[in-house]
C-alpha cells in the first residue's frame, strides 16, 4: 500500500504522514504527477488560505494531478482546505474559484449566537451516512476534531456523506465515487481519526 | 449537537524531564514527557501543551526532540510554549509537529510577534499565553486584573482584558488565560477574569490555573465562560484521570467528548 500526500505547499502535512506511518502505511509527501499517478492512494489535505491555496496549487501544476487520480478512479481524500478546494467556488479571500470537482460554494461561518465562536475550533460529533464505507467500525456520534471558519455547500445532496453542527448543520464530509474530503482533521482525532484513516487504506 | 468543551493537560518540561511547580517556584521532575502524553491520550484527553520551562539553547534540542516523539505517537492537537522568541522558533517546532505554538512574555514584549505568526502559519496557530494578577482597579487597569510576565516575576501595567482584546485584534486564534493567584494551588479557577476575557473576544478561551477537582472545570466552562479548561497537577500526581474528570462533567451537564 502506497500513499501520495500531495504537495503544494500547503501548510504542515506531516502530520498526516506520521498518522499513516502509524497506520504501517509508506507514504510519501510529493509534488511529482507521476508519483502521484503510481501511488494506490491520493490525499489532497490543506491548512491555510483558500486563495494563496488554490493559487500554489495552480502554480505547482498539482491541480492536474489531482484530477487525474479521481479521474483514474483511485481512491482519493481531501482533508480540510483540500474539501473546500474541490467545490466549484470558495467566498474566503474576497472570492476564489477552486478546482470544480464537485458542484458547490464555501461559505463562512456567521453565527448568530455570538456565543459560537468562529474559527470553529476542536472536538464535535459527526454524524456519518448510513453506509458510508470510511466510517466502518466508528461509533456513532463520536466526535472529530476541526479547524476552519468557511464550510462547504455542495449543490447535490447525494455527494454529502458527513454533518456536523456550528449553529446550524453543515456539511462535514463529502463522497463521490473514489472521491472522498471531509472538513475534520482524521490525523487529529485520535483513535477515531486513525480508524477513520484506515478505512480509507482498506477502501 | 454542537462544539464539545476541551481539557486539556499541561506539561512543563525541564531538560526532557516533565516537572510541575507551585507558583512557578520550587519544581519536581515526574518523568518522561512521552510517557506522560500517552497516558492522557489513552484516557481522552482532548489536547495537550507541552511548555519549556527552561527554554536554554543547550537545552532546546532536547525539548524539539520531545515535540517531535510526541507528534510520531498521539494523534491529538498539541501546542507548544516557552522559549517562543521568532516566527523561526515557531517555525521550528511546528515543523517538529506541534499543531499551535504558545506565546507569552515575549508577545507583550514585541506584539508583533503574534502579527508575525498568524500570518505565516494562520491564525489557528497562534495562542496567547496570559499570566493575570488580580490587583486594585484604577485608570490603567480598569479591569483590576493585571499582565504580569516572566513567570510572574514581572508586572506590565498592561489591563489584562484590553490586552486580550490586542491580541485577538493582532491575530492570535486563543488565548490560554492563566491567573496566577490561582496557579498550582488546586482550589478553583480565577472565573471573574475568565468570564470578561471570554465575553469581550470572539476567538476561543481556555481557563488555566486553579483546576483541583472536576466541579472547577465545570465552573470554568459554565460560570467561566471558556472554551476549555487546563489542568495539570490534579492529573500528574494521580489524584484524577482524564476519563474520570470527564464522566465527572459530563454528569453536570458539560458536553466533552
Amino acid at each position: 500500500m502506497s500513499v501520495a500526500i500531495i504537495d503544494y505547499e500547503a501548510g504542515n502535512l506531516t502530520s498526516v504522514q506520521r498518522a499513516l506511518t502509524k497506520l504501517g502505511a509508506d507514504s510519501i509527501i510529493t509534488a511529482d504527477p507521476e508519483a502521484i499517478a503510481r501511488a494506490d492512494r491520493v490525499i489532497f489535505p490543506g491548512v491555510g488560505a483558500a486563495a494563496s491555496c488554490m493559487g500554489n496549487l495552480q502554480r505547482s501544476g498539482m491541480d492536474q494531478a489531482l484530477r487525474a487520480a479521481v479521474a483514474s478512479g483511485r481512491p482519493v481524500l481531501g482533508i480540510c482546505v483540500g474539501m473546500q478546494l474541490l467545490l466549484g467556488h470558495s467566498a474566503e479571500d474576497g472570492g476564489v474559484d477552486c478546482v470544480g470537482l464537485l458542484p458547490g460554494q464555501v461559505r463562512r461561518f456567521e453565527p448568530a449566537d455570538s456565543s459560537l465562536k468562529v474559527p470553529h475550533m476542536g472536538w464535535n460529533p459527526v454524524r456519518f451516512a448510513a453506509g458510508e464505507p470510511l466510517a466502518v467500525g466508528i461509533e456513532a456520534g463520536s466526535a472529530f476534531y476541526f479547524v476552519h471558519s468557511y464550510y462547504c455547500q455542495p449543490e447535490r445532496s447525494a455527494d454529502v456523506m458527513a454533518w456536523s453542527d456550528h449553529g446550524h448543520e453543515f456539511c462535514a464530509g463529502v463522497r463521490c465515487d473514489n472521491l472522498a474530503a471531509v472538513q475534520f482533521h482524521p490525523e487529529k482525532s485520535g483513535p477515531v481519526g486513525l480508524k477513520f484513516l484506515a478505512n480509507f487504506l482498506e477502501a | 449537537m454542537s462544539l464539545l468543551k476541551r481539557v486539556i493537560v499541561c506539561l512543563d518540561v525541564r531538560a526532557g524531564q516533565v516537572t510541575k511547580g507551585i507558583k512557578f517556584q520550587g519544581n519536581v521532575d515526574l518523568g518522561d514527557p512521552v510517557e506522560y502524553a500517552r497516558r492522557y491520550y489513552e484516557q481522552g484527553v482532548d489536547e495537550l501543551v507541552f511548555y519549556d520551562i527552561t527554554a536554554s539553547a543547550e537545552q532546546r534540542d532536547l525539548f524539539i526532540d520531545v515535540v517531535e516523539r510526541v507528534a510520531a505517537e498521539i494523534f491529538i492537537p498539541f501546542s507548544v510554549g516557552g522559549g517562543i522568541r521568532s516566527v523561526d522558533s515557531m517555525r521550528q517546532v511546528l515543523l517538529a509537529g506541534a499543531e499551535k505554538v504558545s506565546v507569552n512574555s515575549p508577545a507583550v514584549r514585541d506584539p508583533s510577534l503574534i502579527t508575525g505568526g498568524a500570518k505565516a502559519f494562520g491564525a489557528q496557530c497562534v495562542v496567547l499565553g496570559m499570566d493575570a494578577k488580580k490587583v486594585p482597579a484604577t485608570a490603567a487597569i480598569p479591569s483590576g486584573y493585571e499582565v504580569v510576565i516572566d513567570g510572574g516575576r514581572t508586572p506590565t501595567g498592561k489591563d489584562a482584558l484590553a490586552w486580550a482584546k490586542e491580541a485577538e485584534d493582532r491575530g492570535a486564534g486563543e488565548i490560554c488565560l492563566n491567573a496566577i493567584d490561582t496557579d498550582g494551588v488546586r482550589n478553583g479557577y480565577e472565573l471573574t477574569i475568565t468570564r470578561m476575557v471570554a465575553d469581550a473576544v470572539g476567538i476561543p478561551v481556555i481557563a488555566s490555573g486553579g483546576g483541583g477537582e472536576p466541579q472547577h472545570l465545570v465552573d470554568a466552562v459554565t460560570t467561566g465562560g471558556a472554551d476549555a479548561a487546563l489542568i495539570a497537577s490534579m492529573v500528574h500526581y494521580g489524584d484524577y484521570t482524564v476519563d474520570g474528570i470527564k464522566t465527572a462533567m459530563r454528569a453536570a451537564g458539560v458536553g466533552v467528548r
